[in-house]
């Protein structure tokens, strides 16, 4: 099994569906990739999470909200925290990118272009304001563990970019 | 129980569980809000790692030891963490000495960690590197800052390295499980790392325009339980709760 693949029962999508970051709540915890595996087995939904920073501390949450939601639905369910493979900003859906940047959290670059703007301040993230590039960095972290702070230059207005992991 | 993967896994924990309750202190003392938001991410990152690695742990234990009770109900001898995690927050310089000394192992250490035959061990590297990878950026940029900076935050830098220095060659022991852990290609063998750690720190300080310390004397000891008189008393704040409210919870 392709461990890099999410494995679920499109039956379960809409309710997983429902289920957001408590951090981030215009994303849902399948736009976010942390949903790996859902199947029901047995009459019992079976779930896969993977965190997105080890010391989310969402995670915990997420999980009873998973619970919840498909408890609502009428399903049993099991939650599992696995680690392997390590969670990337790679999952995070063309979706969850557009729900995150109205939310006004700048989408994480490609690593490359990452490193360039949070080690050598090159320009290159947009104002999720103004969409201007003249943005400069304020600080390598920001208000949560997945984020640095970014202040527009143009608009002034400070934001936030979700880092490339 | 196997007893050298549990004191094992225990050794690398507990580096984290006491650097990040050393960073956790600075939350609300940071010299800057960003700085004060830096350190104490750093913090909630290592805490986090340190979960993983307590609760993969507990399981090896196989009673009823919980990931809790394992970060927060043992005595000062029985953990297992560097002389260099325990030392305290003397000014900011000295935090970001002591974390730069910590974040070029730490990556070096990640890095053939996840190789590890043991696949929980190579999951949980493989999670931590990215992170560890934002901390080192963060460390070693400030290291050249404060180096290349005024005269007295490079004085600062200068001496917080001087002092800290001692503290590095212990990274490089090998403990009995650390041996025993290497035999089953479970383990990092930390002496191999020695060589490139102290040319990447050594390179580092040249670029921030500082002295490399030529002491030839280090401390040792963490490993084996040997600590510091800083630790008992970093102990006193962590367990606190635990100690006077037994089985509490949030
Ligand atoms: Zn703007």
């Amino acid at each position: 099994m392709n461990k890099t693949q999410q494995h679920i029962d499109p039956i379960l999508i809409p309710i997983l569906e429902q289920v957001s970051d408590p951090e981030i709540p215009v994303l849902s915890i399948m736009d976010m990739g942390v949903v790996r595996s859902a199947l029901i087995i047995n009459g019992v939904v079976e779930v896969e999470i993977t965190p997105t920073y080890s010391g989310c501390p969402a995670m915990d949450v997420i999980g009873d909200d998973i619970e919840k939601a498909l408890k609502n639905a009428s399903y049993d369910s099991r939650i599992d925290l696995i680690l392997h493979p390590a969670w990337t900003t790679d999952w995070i859906t063309p979706i969850g990118r557009k729900a995150l940047e109205d939310y006004g959290i700048a989408a994480p670059l490609e690593a490359d272009a990452d490193k360039e703007v949070l080690l050598n301040g090159k320009r290159l993230i947009k104002c999720t304001n103004c969409r201007s590039q003249n943005t400069k960095l304020v600080s390598q972290f920001g208000s949560t563990a997945c984020k640095a702070l970014f202040k527009c230059e143009d608009c002034q207005e400070p934001f936030d970019y979700f880092k490339c992991l | 129980m196997k007893e050298n993967l549990y004191n094992y896994i225990l050794g690398i924990a507990d580096n984290s569980l006491i650097l990040g309750q050393r960073m956790g202190e600075l939350c609300g003392h940071g010299p800057s809000l960003e700085t004060d938001i830096a350190c104490t991410n750093i913090s909630l990152d290592l805490l986090g790692q340190v979960r993983s690695y307590f609760q993969y742990a507990a399981k090896i234990a196989g009673d009823d030891r919980t990931e809790d009770d394992i970060a927060m109900l043992r005595k000062e001898r029985d953990y297992k963490n560097v002389l260099l995690v325990e030392q305290p927050n003397l000014n900011f310089a000295h935090t970001i000495g002591r974390q730069f000394l910590f974040d070029v192992y730490h990556l070096a250490f990640l890095a053939e960690l996840q190789k590890s035959t043991d696949l929980t061990l190579s999951a949980i590297a493989n999670k931590c590197i990215k992170e560890v990878s934002y901390h080192e950026r963060f460390s070693s940029d400030w290291v050249k800052r404060l180096g290349d900076g005024t005269s007295e935050s490079k004085e600062k830098i200068q001496e917080a390295i001087n002092d800290l220095w001692t503290y590095t060659d212990e990274l490089f022991h090998q403990t009995k499980a650390d041996k025993a852990m290497v035999l089953e290609s479970v383990g990092v063998d930390v002496t191999k790392l020695k060589n490139d750690y102290y040319k990447r720190v050594k390179d580092l300080l040249e670029e921030a325009t500082l002295q490399i310390p030529d002491s030839k004397w280090f401390q040792k000891g963490g490993k084996e339980g040997i600590h510091t008189e800083h630790l008992g008393y970093l102990l006193t704040d962590l367990q606190y709760m635990q100690r006077t409210y037994p089985n509490m919870e949030w």
